[in-house]
Order: C-alpha cells, then sequence, then structure tokens
C-alpha cells in the first residue's frame, strides 16, 4: 500500500488545479486595485478591499441580474411544470389514442438541442414584439421534453391501487395529478429542478440571442456587460461580480451534493 | 342494492368475466371467491365504476350507473395494498373524501379556506367527522402519524376509516386482509363483520381464501374461469356444492374424489352400501367425500389401510388407501388412537354427507343418495 | 345533460395532454422544420423577402475559409477534449473510489471539489480564467516568467487559443465524467475482485486490466458520447473569452450560427450551420438511447 499516499496527494494537487479559478476569483474580488495591477503577483490579498463588492453593485445593477435570474429561473420551472407534469401523468397512467405518438414525439424532442431551434423562435418572438422581455427569456423554454421523460418514469411506477382509491375518493384527473402524483414524485420534480435551475441560471446563448436591454439582463449575460463597459481598471469589482454570481449555485451544491450530483448526472440524457 | 346484467369484460383478445349476472341485496355481506385470475376483482371494479363493462348493464338502486364515476356512484372501496396515500397523514387520508365532497374548489385552496366562514364550517364538521371514525377503529393516537410509520394492521384500519368516513352506500372490499399475518386476519374478520352490522351497509368482499368467505359473509359467490359457478349462503355452498370444482374450492379439508361405477341403484366398489336412486342414472361418476365426514367407526361398511396418521392436537389426519388403490383422507377426532400404520382401518359415512359428480364435465348429480339394502 | 362518460374521458385527456403537446409543437417541431426549411434560403432576419438557394448555404460551410473554420476548429476542440477529460476523469474516480475506503470524509471532499466546475456559472467561471490568464498580471504567466519560460498569449495567439479553450472544456468536464465513472465503479460486483484475486491477479495494475476495465466498457462508451455532446454545443467560453478570434482561430459551429443568425442576421445561412450541428447531436444523442438501453438490459 505504499503507492495510496502517493495517490492521495495526486488527487489532492488536482482538486487544487481544478479550484484555482475559484480561488483565484475570490482573491482577486477582495484585493485593492493596486495590488492587482503590479508586476509581482501575489496569491493572497495583503488585506481584504471589501469595497469592489460594494462597487459591482453600484457600478452594475448587480442586484437587478441576480434579480432577472430568480424571476427567469422561476419563471421557466414554473411553467415547465405546469406544462410537463400532466403530460407526463397521463402518458404514464392512461390509455388514450395517440399515446404512443405522444411518447414518441417526447423521445424524439430529445433529440433536439435548445440551438436549432433558436432562429425559428427568435423570429416568432420579434414577430410577436416580445423580445427584450422577460416573456423572450421564459416562454421557449415552456415544453421541457427531458421533464415529461423523467416525470413519465416516475408516474409509471406509481401503484394503480393509489390512483383507484383517489377515482374513488372522489378526486378529479386534475387533483389527482396535483394531489396525488405530483407530491409523490418530488425525488423527480428535486431533481427537475436543480437540473433547469442550474441549466437557465448558467445559460448564456439565448439570453445573448433575445436580450439586448441590460434591464432585463440575466446573470451571465449582465457580467458581460460589466466586463465589456470597463476598460480593465475595475478587475477587482468584476471579480466580485463574478462570485455573487456564482455563489448561489456553488452554495446549493455544498448544501446539498448529493441532490446536486444525481440530477445532473440524470440530466447527461440531455445537458 | 347493485346489480350486474350479464356483464361481460374482454381486455384485448381475452374475455375476462363471460356474462355475470349478480345482485347483491340491501345490507348484506357479499362475498366474491375464486382463485386468482377468476375474474373476481374485476367485478370489483366494475362494481366500483373504476373499470367499464365490454358489455351489460351495472343498476345501482334500480338504475344504470354507467355513466357515473366511482365518487358519483358513493361507493367505497379498501385495496389490498391499502393504497394510503403516503404523503399525508392518517388524519388527511381519512379526510380527503370529504374534502372532495363537501367542499368547492375555492374552498378547498389551502390559504383562501381560512377566510371563507363556510369553509371554516366544513373544516370544522370533516374534522368532527374523522374524530369520531378514528374513535370507531381506535386509531386516534395515529391520526398524525404518516401511513409510512403504521403497521399493517394500523394501515388497514386507517383504511377502513377512510372508507367508512363518507358513509357510503357500499362498500368493496379487495382482498384486505391478505397482507397480514394470520392472527391479526382473524382478529380483523371480526372488526369487518362487527363493522358491517354496525353500518347496515352492503358489502362486497373480493377473496381467494375460502375460510375468510365461509366465515363472514351471508352469502358467497364462486367465480371460476370468468363466470360464476355457484352462488348462495355459505352452508349451501358446502352441503351442496355445484360442482367438483367448487366442492374442492369449499372447506377446509380437501374433499376426497373418487371415480365410481353405478350398477342397478347402488355403487359398486368399497362404496357399495351406498345406493342412488334417481332417473337417467350414468354408469359413472366422481363421488365426493369430505375428510371430516369420514369417521373411523368399529364394523364401518368402508374398508381401508392406514399409510400414515398426522396428529395435529384437536383433530388427526388419516391418509389412507382403498383396497382398489385409491387414496383417501379421513379425520378422526383428537382422542382417536390410530392403529399401526399398515393396519386395516373401518370408516362410517352417512349418505346425507356423500356427493356424486358427473364423471365428464363435474356438475352435481341431482340424484339421492341412501344407505343400500 | 352532461355529456357521456366516454366525451368526458377524451376531454379529460385533451386536459391534460393538450397543453404539453401544444407547447412540444410549438417550441419543438414546427421551428425544427422551419430551420430546414430556411437552410435552403437566403433569408435574412427582417427582409421582406427571400430566395430559395438550394444546398448553397450548406456548401458555403464546407467550402467557405471561415465556415470550413468553425467545423475543423469544433472537431479538433471535441478530439482534444474526449480522451484528455474522460483519462483524466477515469483516474480520478479510480484514485477517489479507492480512498473511499480509507479516508471516506476526503474522498467526499475531493470528489466535491472536482464535481465544483459543472455546478459554476461558466461564464463567470470563464473571466476568472481569463484573469488566471492574463498575459501581464494573471498568475499563471507570472510563474512562468519566474521560472523562465515563455509567457505566450493565451488567448490572443492564434496557434494557442483553440487549446487553452479546450483546456477549460476540459477543466469544466472532468467532475461530471468522474461522478459517472464512480456510478460504473460502484456497479462493479466485489465478487469479481475477489474471483480474479483467487486467480492470480493481486497487483493493482492487473486488478485494473482483468476486472475494472473490461467491466466499466459500457459506462466509458457513454461517457465518451455524453462528453463529445457537451464539446460539440461550446459555446460560452468562446462568447466570453474569444468572441471566435483572432482570425476565427477558436471559432465554432455554435458561435458561428449565433454570429451568421444574431449578430449578422443572415437567417439562411445561420439555419444551415444549424442544421449541420443538429444532425451531429442527433447521430449522437441517439448513439446515448442506445448505450443506456443496453446498459439496462446488462443488469
Amino acid at each position: 500500500m505504499r503507492v495510496q499516499p502517493v495517490v492521495t496527494l495526486l488527487l489532492v494537487l488536482g482538486a487544487a488545479i481544478v479550484l484555482l479559478p475559484f480561488f483565484w476569483m475570490i482573491s482577486v474580488s477582495l484585493k485593492p486595485a493596486d495590488e492587482i495591477f503590479t508586476p509581482h503577483v501575489d496569491l493572497l490579498p495583503s488585506r481584504l478591499e471589501w469595497s469592489n463588492y460594494a462597487r459591482a453593485f453600484t457600478e452594475v445593477p448587480l442586484a437587478r441580474f441576480l434579480l432577472n435570474g430568480v424571476i427567469v429561473c422561476a419563471g421557466i420551472l414554473v411553467l415547465q411544470i405546469l406544462f410537463t407534469v400532466p403530460c407526463a401523468f397521463a402518458l404514464a397512467q392512461r390509455r388514450f389514442p395517440g399515446r404512443t405518438l405522444v411518447f414518441g414525439m417526447v423521445l424524439a424532442g430529445l433529440l433536439v438541442p435548445f440551438h436549432v431551434t433558436a432562429i425559428p423562435i427568435f423570429l416568432a418572438l420579434a414577430r410577436l414584439k416580445l423580445l427584450n422581455g422577460y416573456a423572450a427569456l421564459i416562454l421557449p423554454f415552456a415544453a421541457s421534453v427531458f421533464g415529461m421523460f423523467l416525470f413519465r418514469q416516475f408516474f409509471a411506477r406509481l401503484p394503480a391501487d393509489l390512483i383507484d382509491a383517489a377515482r374513488v375518493d372522489g378526486l378529479s384527473w386534475t387533483a389527482i395529478v396535483w394531489r396525488i402524483a405530483f407530491p409523490l414524485a418530488l425525488p423527480a420534480a428535486t431533481a427537475f429542478a436543480i437540473f433547469s435551475i442550474t441549466a437557465h441560471w448558467n445559460d448564456l446563448f439565448w439570453p445573448l440571442i433575445a436580450t439586448s436591454d441590460p434591464a432585463i439582463a440575466t446573470p451571465p449575460r449582465g457580467i458581460l456587460y460589466f466586463r465589456d463597459q470597463e476598460a480593465g481598471d475595475d478587475v477587482g469589482p468584476l471579480m466580485a461580480a463574478a462570485v455573487v454570481v456564482t455563489a448561489p449555485l456553488v452554495i446549493g451544491f455544498l448544501l446539498a451534493q448529493g441532490a446536486f450530483v444525481r440530477s445532473i448526472a440524470t440530466g447527461g440524457l440531455r445537458a | 342494492m347493485i346489480e350486474l346484467r350479464n356483464v361481460r369484460r374482454r381486455f384485448g383478445r381475452a374475455d375476462v368475466l363471460h356474462g355475470i349476472s349478480l345482485t347483491i341485496a340491501e345490507g348484506s355481506f357479499t362475498s366474491l371467491l375464486g382463485p386468482s385470475g377468476c375474474g373476481k376483482s374485476t367485478t370489483l371494479r366494475i362494481m366500483a365504476g373504476l373499470d367499464r363493462p365490454s358489455a351489460g348493464q351495472v343498476l345501482m338502486g334500480g338504475r344504470d350507473v354507467s355513466e357515473l364515476t366511482p365518487a358519483e356512484r358513493n361507493v367505497a372501496m379498501v385495496f389490498q395494498s391499502y393504497a394510503l396515500y403516503p404523503h399525508l397523514t392518517v388524519r388527511q387520508n381519512i379526510a380527503l373524501p370529504l374534502a372532495m365532497r363537501h367542499m368547492t374548489r375555492l374552498e378547498r385552496l389551502p390559504l383562501l379556506s381560512g377566510l371563507m366562514p363556510s369553509a371554516r364550517r366544513k373544516r370544522a364538521d370533516i374534522a368532527r367527522r374523522v374524530e369520531d371514525v378514528a374513535r370507531m377503529l381506535g386509531i386516534t393516537d395515529l391520526l398524525e402519524r404518516k401511513p409510512g410509520q403504521l403497521s399493517g394492521g394500523q394501515q388497514q384500519r386507517a383504511a377502513v376509516g377512510r372508507a367508512l368516513v363518507r358513509d357510503p352506500a357500499l362498500f368493496l372490499l379487495d382482498e384486505p386482509l391478505s397482507n397480514l399475518d394470520a392472527a391479526l386476519r382473524v382478529q380483523m374478520r371480526e372488526e369487518l363483520t362487527a363493522l358491517h352490522r354496525r353500518t347496515g351497509r352492503s358489502f362486497v368482499y373480493v377473496t381467494h381464501d375460502q375460510a375468510e368467505a365461509m366465515s363472514m359473509s351471508d352469502r358467497v359467490v364462486v367465480m371460476m374461469g370468468g363466470r360464476i359457478v355457484q352462488q348462495g349462503a355459505p352452508r349451501t355452498l358446502y352441503d351442496e356444492p355445484a360442482s367438483i370444482e367448487v366442492a374442492r374450492f369449499i372447506g377446509s379439508h380437501r374433499i376426497n374424489l373418487i371415480e365410481v361405477r353405478i350398477e342397478n341403484g347402488r355403487l359398486v366398489g368399497p362404496f357399495a352400501h351406498l345406493g342412488v336412486s334417481g332417473s337417467g342414472l350414468p354408469a359413472r361418476a366422481v363421488l365426493g367425500l369430505r375428510p371430516e365426514h369420514l369417521r373411523p367407526a368399529r364394523g364401518g361398511p368402508v374398508a381401508a389401510r392406514l399409510e400414515k396418521a398426522e396428529y395435529l392436537g384437536a383433530e388427526t389426519l388419516l391418509h389412507l388407501r382403498l383396497p382398489d388403490g385409491a387414496r383417501l383422507r379421513a379425520v378422526a377426532p383428537g382422542s382417536y388412537v390410530p392403529p399401526p400404520e399398515g393396519d386395516g382401518v373401518e370408516l362410517e359415512v352417512a349418505p346425507g354427507q356423500a356427493h356424486l359428480f358427473e364423471s365428464e364435465g363435474g356438475q352435481r348429480l341431482r340424484v339421492a343418495l341412501q344407505r343400500a339394502a | 345533460m352532461r355529456p357521456g362518460r366516454r366525451i368526458r374521458e377524451a376531454l379529460t385527456d385533451l386536459w391534460l395532454v393538450g397543453p404539453g403537446v401544444a407547447a412540444m409543437l410549438a417550441l419543438i417541431f414546427v421551428p425544427v422544420a422551419l430551420v430546414a426549411v430556411l437552410s435552403f434560403t437566403d433569408y435574412q432576419f427582417g427582409a421582406r423577402s427571400f430566395r430559395w438557394v438550394g444546398l448553397e448555404n450548406y456548401h458555403r460551410l464546407f467550402t467557405d475559409p471561415i465556415g470550413r473554420k468553425a467545423v475543423t476548429n469544433t472537431l479538433l476542440y471535441v478530439a482534444i477534449v474526449i480522451p484528455f477529460s474522460m483519462t483524466l476523469a477515469l483516474l480520478v474516480a479510480l484514485g477517489l473510489h479507492r480512498l473511499a475506503q480509507t479516508m471516506p470524509r476526503l474522498s467526499g471532499i475531493l470528489q466535491a471539489a472536482y464535481f465544483l466546475p459543472v455546478a459554476a456559472t461558466l461564464v463567470a467561471m470563464a473571466i476568472a480564467w481569463q484573469m488566471l490568464l492574463h498575459p501581464s498580471i494573471g498568475p499563471v504567466n507570472a510563474v512562468l516568467k519566474q521560472l523562465g519560460l515563455p509567457a505566450p498569449d493565451w488567448l490572443s495567439d492564434r496557434g494557442l487559443v483553440l487549446y487553452t479553450l479546450a483546456a477549460i472544456g476540459i477543466w469544466q468536464s472532468v467532475g461530471y465524467n468522474m461522478v459517472l465513472f464512480l456510478a460504473g465503479l460502484a456497479a462493479i460486483p466485489r465478487h469479481l475482485y475477489e474471483a480474479a484475486a483467487v486467480d492470480g491477479a493481486t497487483r493493482g495494475w492487473e486488478r485494473f486490466w482483468t476486472v475494472t476495465w473490461p467491466m466499466l466498457g459500457p459506462t466509458t462508451l457513454f461517457v465518451a458520447v455524453i462528453t463529445a455532446t457537451n464539446a460539440f454545443r461550446v459555446f460560452e467560453t468562446v462568447a466570453t473569452l474569444t468572441r471566435g478570434g483572432p482570425a476565427f482561430a477558436s471559432d465554432t459551429l455554435v458561435y458561428a450560427l449565433y454570429r451568421e443568425g444574431f449578430v449578422y442576421f443572415k437567417a439562411g445561412y445561420a439555419s444551415a450551420i444549424t442544421m449541420v450541428f443538429f444532425v451531429v447531436m442527433m447521430v449522437l444523442t441517439l448513439a446515448q438511447f442506445a448505450l443506456i438501453e443496453r446498459r439496462v438490459h446488462y443488469r
């Protein structure tokens, strides 16, 4: 077992390299400007310059970006759940003509990355005069075939007796979906929520296309505005903004590591 | 109360029910008894409205209910798996059917309902009824638990509570005891019959366990292969089984079935003391004798050789062989001291307790058996 | 008079399925069809009319130096990311899997560290990379200079920029692949190792070649396909760090799609790029489905 310490050391070293950008981001975000712009590079700040964070929030509407991110992610998630859960339930638990066709659509939909649909959706939103608004950022993601697939797999395992009991107890099908099936699908819903929020909080492609108004920029889009507008002398606040934008998901990940890993790994079906 | 008229059900190409006609009397406790796959659960689901007949009619109180949903039929059902909602407490489980029935969509909204006087009044009413039912079933201290924290018997009681709470016209029970251990099953049998007596409602009880059906119901419907093969009081089924299949299914000891020949109004062979009278007697038949009706008696007319005796305390099970090689089982009282294995045993059988069936088709022969002269 | 039960059931189905199906049609299937049609036209956003141009857009993508550059860059990027990301991920997974038996806590912490880039906002992290690799104020070049090594211009050197982006791509995907490999390792039954030990395979390498590697076969293929799928859609780092430059040295398919379509508003040409990207992604996703199916059957 002599190799064990060497292996452990290598693993720790690798992790250090992986964490280097995070470390540098935080370090620079806390450095005074004169320590950033020196030919002599220090890993750690000599004193903590918290004003970088204050400036990040005042030089650009960073709070607004974060709020936009929350609104967009929440809007997308709510819409996705409203659209996918009943459909997935019907696919799993009801026999109706065209069921195979609809499930075929779900599987076929999994083959289509969002990028492929961007041009026509952009055209449609432009025609509907919806560009540059929350609707443009939210509506295109209403139908999540991945969500339909995930929920369908889960609903298919619900015991038939449970649904029969609910019918006897007088629940309508809509009530069965939302009062019985959906609460029981909480594990699937959690996995889906993590997957959806991660994807849309971090997305740059669509916000770059659909919006040009900084007032509705999502965090990644906003931070690009920040970088492009500053002439290279505001590195500290820029890094502070990067830390702020990255923090919610990273903290969420550290708090619920298992759920995160499982969710993202199942998302491999359609990352 | 509920009536099925020539109900058929096909699943794809398979016929599951071949024309079931059945009337459940008001206030009766009826069991649908049969082996698995006989169509008894499908019949129950059709009564509930969970499944629809491919042909035939379902009537409740003389009215065709085939257009009505399960809830509109006002039936309650207890499932084999109990089917309690795992994410709700026992209290919420029992209250749900009432809330669905008596509160409007608006009143059920969690936030709004606090503001509406009508909702508050109904909520209080529901809470009281849940308490009443819980007290009746002895599960008051379990009300705040989730189903996952309950034992099988407690879940069973909660499921019964959920069925009971809205005072349905008809209780449908689908093998509700089969997931319980033996002791608890006997206790729950008593509780269910007591419940039936107290509510006075009609119960339809699906089971594959003949002892359950016989001990609990006032009427048993035996189903096999998607057909009703016999229905009647438990005693009738036991005393006059309509066919070999029924005779085999009913009774705690498996009935002896022996091929016999009939000549000149009497049986040929070891049971020659039994005479048959009636018109159009066949030459061959199957004699059915319940083990508990074959009693060892010195000088008895049937001679057999003892192969093995199983002492069970209250009774002794005798494994015997007839001179012609056929096997025979008999039950003697526990006090009986069997002879050494291999010795002869003489047996007595009352003619009124012997059954004759057609050797082809197995239907009961409508003939009288008596002691031959 | 209420509608009959059959009609009510049909209305229920429609109510449950209808919105989802409508959304799928409006947001996926109709757009895909439109993209396919647009790719044969010279349509520009905002134009009043368009002309059918047949395969011209496709022809241009594969013959025009800039178009070709996007294709070859993407292929090169994927070709670099797949082997490096997978090899590193496999090594890390093997190490952590073993470490979990002796030091589970440390193994868990390291696992989180490797996975962190997957959850982090890539745009923000790309900017952090930009600062790390900054020619004058970045620590990477400072260290190189101190060691007396050449300090290249990572993100503006034409010959280097794609490799830099690929390195960031590897950094970002190792943790994801590690998780998939760890799952594969956890699924290998212990008794196989015991059997291998009885047969004389006791040393680490022998165990790896006789048991681990063959048993990881399906996982490895699956990871390769997933890595390819993710690498093909590289966009965030390009858009943040290079905008395809310098001189299209780091142009990729999705970035070209974005630039042609939404910066130059050449919808027809961008649609052709989209279709090429779509075909590649479809093949990869179908391969993924097939592999999932097979893995399910193995169990």
